[in-house]
């Protein structure tokens, strides 16, 4: 009877738990293109992104601003587009949210979800005019599909990693 | 929202410079991110070993998945199917009757095709296939259109040999690794196909849209003769693709030339092929030629 007591007090979250969760959860969101899922166009949310920017925004101040690099460059692996280009503007995003973070002005659910859908706006057409700048200027109108779905899907996204941060820190 | 924990450094000059610090690393991740893109940029398969291990790393996960649920571009079409079900019953069977009549004539045309092929001693060029196998991911996420083959070198599979399934031409091998092979799609825009009209031989350029279609530009400029419903083959200039694989149904004129769309919709096929090279040594001499071309432009510029 002795163990249940003692390990219901002064209990510690795990530290594993807490360091390495969001980091693993961003990875297997970029890793999602590996599911059998052929496509003959762009439409499968780019959850690797989505993710990360619930974290980010559920969580202000947990990544440094050179996160976006690292995780970034892992999302290349597995994207398709050409190496660097996650990690080029992942870290561009992170740098902006930065800032905005720094005017210190409180945002309400509203707001996250509007900053969210334009950094997935942002580097969903810039993922898309850097592999070839003249022709896809003229169609991106390809990815809107893609880019509504991100948009509707975000909420549910921040849903499941709000639980799973709930997870993350119990103790 | 949880309130950051570092938000306002005050006039502590440590908290002022590890901000500054943090902005620091994150500009540089940004400006190298921007160098290793110009690299991926200017050297396409620069980083390609990164890819196959990630590619290889997730592949019996892919594979496994793929044999489970073959048919996941599907369930949209096999719902939509069950309307209108009597109608398109009947459409079909007549269109059944059409085409049996054109498979006989086609049968007879074939033999015809065969024996005097026999008799020019041309029979070598009908190619094998390397091996057959299942597309077990693409990248559904991105504007490129790539998608993971489940072979690899050690099938024999090699960069640059052309990929079809029954129903026309899916792409090329663009990378491989040891059980997984990368395939550049018809339709990504930076591949561009050597094409002929079905009906008269008209040589065209194919190259993807990005969307399941691609745009058809004839060689000779300035006409633009093709009408909807022209059936595109590949012409087997250049020497990587063997002439005669449909790639391409024309739906829409346009003031250069065509959109077509493409035959074998990667979502669908359930199995692709992989053939050898049509002529390697084409495709050697055409790389030798262009190596040599930049050498002497290089010369000359210096």
């Amino acid at each position: 009877m002795a163990k249940p007591y003692r390990s219901r007090i002064n209990r510690q979250p795990s530290q594993f738990r807490i360091k390495f969760i969001p980091s693993i959860t961003v990875i297997l969101g970029s890793m999602v293109t590996a599911l059998p899922l052929i496509t003959d166009y762009p439409i499968l949310p780019p959850l690797g992104l989505l993710i990360l920017l619930s974290w980010r925004l559920i969580r202000p101040g947990y990544w440094p601003v050179w996160a976006g690099f690292p995780l970034g460059m892992i999302d290349d692996i597995f994207s398709g587009q050409p190496f660097g280009s996650a990690a080029f503007l992942w870290s561009l995003v992170f740098i902006a949210l930065e800032t905005l973070d720094r005017r210190g002005v409180g945002r309400d659910y509203w707001q996250d979800w509007l900053i969210a859908s334009l950094s997935i706006i942002f580097v969903l057409i810039c993922g898309m005019l850097i592999i070839d700048f003249q022709s896809n200027l003229l169609r991106l109108e390809i990815l809107v599909p893609q880019i509504l779905l991100s948009i509707l899907l975000y909420p549910f996204m921040t849903r499941l990693i709000g639980a799973i941060d709930n997870w993350r820190v119990a103790r | 929202m949880a309130p950051p924990n570092n938000r306002r450094p005050g006039f502590s000059k440590r908290a002022q410079y590890s901000i500054f610090a943090s902005y620091l690393l994150g500009i540089l991740g940004a400006v190298v991110g921007l160098l290793l893109l110009l690299i991926s940029i200017f050297d396409p398969q620069g980083f390609a070993v990164l890819r196959t291990i990630g590619a290889e790393a997730t592949a019996p996960v892919s594979r496994t998945l793929s044999e489970v649920g073959g048919a996941t571009g599907n369930a949209g079409e096999n719902i939509s199917a069950y309307f209108n079900a009597a109608s398109k019953n009947a459409d079909m069977k007549r269109e059944l009757e059409k085409s049996r009549i054109e498979i006989l004539e086609a049968r007879s045309l074939k033999q015809e095709n065969e024996r005097l092929k026999r008799l020019l001693d041309l029979d070598k060029e009908v190619p094998d296939a390397i091996g057959m196998a299942r597309l077990i991911s693409s990248t559904s996420s991105s504007s490129r259109r790539m998608a993971t083959l489940g072979l690899g070198t050690t099938d024999g599979i090699l960069i640059g040999q052309p990929v079809r399934a029954p129903e026309g031409l899916v792409g090329r091998v663009l990378e491989a690794g040891p059980t997984t092979a990368r395939i550049l799609l018809v339709s990504d825009g930076q591949n561009v196909m050597p094409v002929k009209r079905a009906s008269d031989e008209l040589p065209a350029f194919a190259t993807g849209r990005g969307d399941g279609t691609v745009d058809v530009r004839p060689i000779n400029l300035g006409t633009n003769p093709f009408n909807g419903g022209d059936l595109l083959i590949t012409s087997g200039s250049g020497g990587l693709y063997a002439p005669g694989i449909p790639v391409a149904v024309v739906i829409r004129k346009t003031d250069t030339g065509a959109i077509a769309r493409i035959l074998a919709n990667s979502a669908k096929v359930s199995h692709v092929i992989v053939q050898p090279m049509f002529q390697a040594e084409t495709v050697a001499a055409i790389k030798q030629e262009k190596v040599d071309e930049a050498e002497t432009a290089s010369e000359g510029g210096e």
